[in-house]
C-alpha cells in the first residue's frame, strides 16, 4: 500500500534544502519543526489546537454550562478510551503503516478483562493486556517479517480478534460482569477535583509516550522507518524489530483501553469497539500526523481524540440530532485535513 | 488454508507458489466442493445451490468492482458503507417507483464512488485514506437519511430479490451479467489495458501520455456502482433497508475474494475469473462451516488464516 501514496507528502516531509539523507531524523529535539517555522508549520503542527480553542469557544457561547467542570470532565472521560488507542496508532503511523485491528482488539480485551475479573484486578489487567500484546505482536511480524500490506493484515486480525472475542462470550451471548469490590473498580471510576482518574492516566501515558518518540533511541527509530524504510536499513536500523515494536505497542493500549472501559463500564460489552478504529485513525491525522509516515507527534493525537469528542457532544447537545451526524462530520474532517496538509505539503516544496 | 497445502509435493518452491498464485483459488473451490459432496447432507441438491448463488452475489458483485480498484494499485474501503447508502436511497425513493428509487440509488453510489476517485486521482489523497473518510462518512450519511431499519413493501423490488428468470434467481443473472461486462471491460477494451497498466506503473503511464486521472475517477465511480447494485440486490432480497447493518465488515470478504482470486494488492493485474471463484470459494467455506455446526467464531477465525495465506501467497509474485 505504501507504493499507492503520491509522492507529494513524503519529499515534503524533509526539510526545505536539506539532503535527502537527513529526512529521517526529522523528529530530532523536541521542536521537531524544521528552522524557520513558516506559518505552513504552524498551521501543520498547531491546526488542530487552534481549530479545537475555538470550537469550545463557540461552544460555550452556544451553550450554557458546556466550560463547567462537570461537562469537560465528561467530554475528558469520553476521550479517554479512545486517547489511549490512539496513542499507539500514532506510533503505527509514524512508522509509516495502519492499525484497523484496534476496535475489535479493544473490544476483546473488554470481554476478556470482565471475564478475568473474578479472578482479581491483576488478571483482569493482565489477561487482556498480554492478549492484546499478543495479537499487535502477530501483527508486526506477518507485516515487517513477511512484508504483507499492513492495512490487509490488520483487516484480517480486526476478523480474527472478533472470532476470538465471540469465542470468548460464547457467541457473544455472555456478558460477563465485573464483581463487586473490585480493588481496580475505584481506581478507574473515581475522580480527582472534579476529574476522573482515566483522564490523569491517559495524560501520564501521553507524556510517557512523547518521551519515548522523542527522547529515545527507539524514538527516533520509529520516525527513520517513516521516513524512509530503506534508507533507514541502510544506517543500521532495525527496521523489523522497530515495526514489530510499534505494532506491539499499538495493540497493548487497545488491550489497555478495552480492559480499562469494561471496568469503567462494569461488565465487558461484547459489542463495543466496533468502528473506534476510525475514530482513532482519524484523531491521528487530525492531530498533524502525516499517513505516509516519518512526521507526527503524540500531543496533536491526543488533540485530535478531544477535538472530536467535543464535536460529538456538541452535536449531542443540539436536540434532535443524532450520533449519525458526528460519523458524517468524521468524514468530512478527515478529508479536509488530509486535503490541508497535502495542499501546505505542496507549498512548502521548493521551487 | 485448503489450498495452501495440496502440490506440496511439486518441491520448488518458486513454482509452487507461482501455480498456487494462478490455480490455488480453484483448487481451493474444487476441494470445498468434493468435501461438501462426500460429508454434507443435501449438498448436490439445486434448492441448495440456488441458496448458494444467491447469497454470494453481494460479495461477488462487490469484489468486481473491487478488482477494478486494486487492478490500479488502490483500495476501496468504503464499499459497506455505499451499500448501506443505496439501502437508505431505496427507502427513500421509494415513492417515485421502484425504477425510479433503483436509478437513484445508484446515482449516489456512483457519486459516493466519484468523490474518492475524485481525492484520489486529482487531490492525490492515498486512496487508503480517502475511501476510509467515506467509509465512516457514508455509513453516517446513511444513517442520517434513513435512522432504522425500514420494511420494503413493493412488488418490484420483492420480484427482484425473490423471483426468477428460467429457473434461474434475477440476482444470478444481474451478478452474471456484471461478470459478463467486466470481463470484456478488462480484456477487450483501451480502458482496461489503461486501468492494468496505471497499476503497474503509474508514473510510466503518465509519462506515456494515458489519461491517468480520468481513467482512476472512472475506475472509482465503477466501484461505487457496483457497490450501489449490491446494496440495492441486498436490500431487495432482504425486502428492507438497513442502512445500520448492511455491508457491515463486507469491504474485508470482498478484497479477500480478489486478492485469493489471484489480483495482487500492488496492482498491474488483474484476474476476473479468479475474483468469482474467490467469492465463491469464500462463501463456500463459510457455509461449509456453518453446515457443520462450527460457531461463528471459528467461521471469522478460519476466514482470518485464509486472507493471511492468500495475501502471503500472493506476495510472492510482487519480488519476483
Amino acid at each position: 500500500m505504501e507504493r499507492t501514496g503520491t509522492a507529494a507528502p513524503r519529499e515534503a516531509a524533509s526539510e526545505p534544502g536539506g539532503p535527502g539523507g537527513r529526512r529521517p531524523f526529522r523528529g530530532i529535539g523536541s521542536g521537531g519543526a524544521p528552522a524557520g517555522g513558516s506559518a505552513t508549520d504552524f498551521v501543520q503542527r498547531h491546526g488542530a489546537l487552534v481549530v479545537l480553542v475555538a470550537v469550545l469557544a463557540g461552544a460555550a457561547l452556544a451553550f450554557d454550562g458546556f466550560l463547567g467542570v462537570g461537562n469537560l470532565n465528561h467530554i475528558a472521560v469520553g476521550a479517554a478510551f479512545p486517547a489511549i488507542i490512539a496513542l499507539g496508532m500514532t506510533f503505527v503511523i509514524i512508522t509509516g503503516g495502519i492499525d484497523l485491528s484496534v476496535g475489535t482488539v479493544f473490544g476483546l480485551a473488554g470481554v476478556l478483562a470482565a471475564w478475568a475479573s473474578q479472578y482479581g484486578s491483576l488478571a483482569a489487567l493482565a489477561l487482556p493486556l498480554s492478549v492484546c500484546a499478543l495479537i499487535g505482536m502477530l501483527n508486526g511480524v506477518l507485516i515487517a517479517r513477511a512484508r504483507l500490506a499492513p492495512f490487509i493484515v490488520t483487516l484480517a486480525t480486526m476478523l480474527g480478534a472478533w472470532g476470538l472475542m465471540l469465542a470468548v462470550s460464547d457467541e457473544g451471548t455472555e456478558t460477563y460482569v465485573i464483581p463487586d469490590g473490585l480493588a481496580l473498580t475505584p481506581l478507574v471510576q473515581d475522580r480527582f477535583l472534579g476529574i476522573g482518574y482515566p483522564v490523569f492516566a491517559v495524560l501520564a501515558l501521553f507524556a510517557a509516550g512523547g518521551i519515548l518518540l522523542r527522547r529515545t533511541g527507539w524514538g527516533q527509530q520509529v520516525y527513520a522507518v517513516g521516513g524512509n524504510e530503506d534508507a533507514a536499513a541502510l544506517m543500521g536500523v532495525p527496521v523489523a524489530r522497530t515495526k514489530i515494536a510499534a505494532y506491539t505497542l499499538s495493540g497493548l493500549l487497545a488491550g489497555l483501553a478495552g480492559a480499562l472501559n469494561a471496568v469503567w463500564l462494569g461488565s465487558g460489552v461484547t459489542i463495543f469497539g466496533i468502528g473506534i478504529e476510525l475514530d482513532a485513525i482519524s484523531a491521528v491525522v487530525i492531530g498533524g500526523t502525516l499517513l505516509v509516515g516519518g512526521y507526527g507527534f503524540v500531543s496533536g493525537s491526543l488533540v485530535g481524540v478531544l477535538l472530536l469528542e467535543s464535536i460529538q457532544h456538541i452535536i449531542n447537545a443540539i436536540s434532535g440530532l443524532t450520533s449519525a451526524y458526528q460519523q458524517v462530520v468524521s468524514g468530512a474532517f478527515l478529508i479536509a485535513v488530509v486535503l490541508a496538509q497535502n495542499y501546505l505539503s505542496r507549498r512548502k516544496r521548493p521551487g | 488454508m485448503t489450498a495452501v497445502d495440496v502440490p506440496a509435493v511439486c518441491g520448488d518452491r518458486e513454482r509452487v507458489i507461482g501455480w498456487l498464485q494462478e490455480y490455488g483459488v480453484y483448487v481451493g473451490v474444487a476441494a470445498l466442493l468434493v468435501f461438501n459432496i462426500a460429508f454434507t447432507p443435501h449438498f448436490l441438491s439445486v434448492e441448495n445451490f440456488r441458496t448458494q448463488a444467491v447469497q454470494v452475489t453481494p460479495v461477488l458483485i462487490l469484489s468486481l468492482g473491487m478488482a477494478l480498484v486494486i487492478a490500479t494499485g488502490g483500495i476501496d474501503l468504503s464499499v459497506g458503507s455505499v451499500m448501506a447508502l443505496a439501502a437508505a436511497m431505496i427507502s427513500l425513493y421509494l415513492g417515485y417507483g421502484p425504477v425510479a428509487a433503483i436509478l437513484v440509488a445508484l446515482v449516489a453510489g456512483a457519486a459516493a464512488g466519484a468523490v474518492n476517485g475524485a481525492l484520489v486521482a486529482f487531490a492525490g489523497v492515498q486512496a487508503i485514506v480517502a475511501t476510509l473518510a467515506m467509509m465512516i462518512g457514508g455509513r453516517g450519511l446513511s444513517l442520517v437519511l434513513l435512522p432504522q431499519l425500514d420494511g420494503i413493501r413493493n412488488a418490484g423490488i420483492r420480484e427482484l430479490g425473490a423471483g426468477d428468470l428460467l429457473g434461474v434467481p434475477y440476482l444470478v443473472w444481474v451478478s452474471a451479467a456484471l461478470i459478463a461486462v467486466v470481463a470484456f471491460v478488462v480484456r477487450r477494451t483501451v480502458f482496461g489495458r489503461r486501468l492494468v497498466a496505471i497499476g503497474g506503473n503509474r508514473r510510466a503511464s503518465e509519462l506515456s501520455g494515458l489519461p491517468v486521472r480520468r481513467t482512476l475517477l472512472a475506475v472509482y465511480m465503477l466501484c461505487g456502482l457496483f457497490a450501489a447494485v449490491a446494496g440495492v440486490l441486498a436490500t431487495a432480497r432482504l425486502q428492507a433497508s438497513d442502512p445500520n447493518s448492511i455491508g457491515q465488515l463486507i469491504e474485508l470478504s470482498a478484497i479477500t475474494a480478489v486478492v485469493v482470486g489471484g489480483t495482487p494488492l500492488q496492482g498491474g493485474r488483474m484476474r476476473v475469473a479468479g475474483t468469482v471463484a474467490g467469492a465463491v470459494l469464500m462463501q463456500l467455506l463459510v457455509s461449509t462451516l456453518i453446515k457443520h455446526d462450527l460457531p461463528p467464531s471459528w467461521t471469522q477465525i478460519a476466514q482470518t488464516a485464509v486472507i493471511i495465506a492468500a495475501v502471503y501467497v500472493a506476495r510472492e509474485r510482487g519480488r519476483r
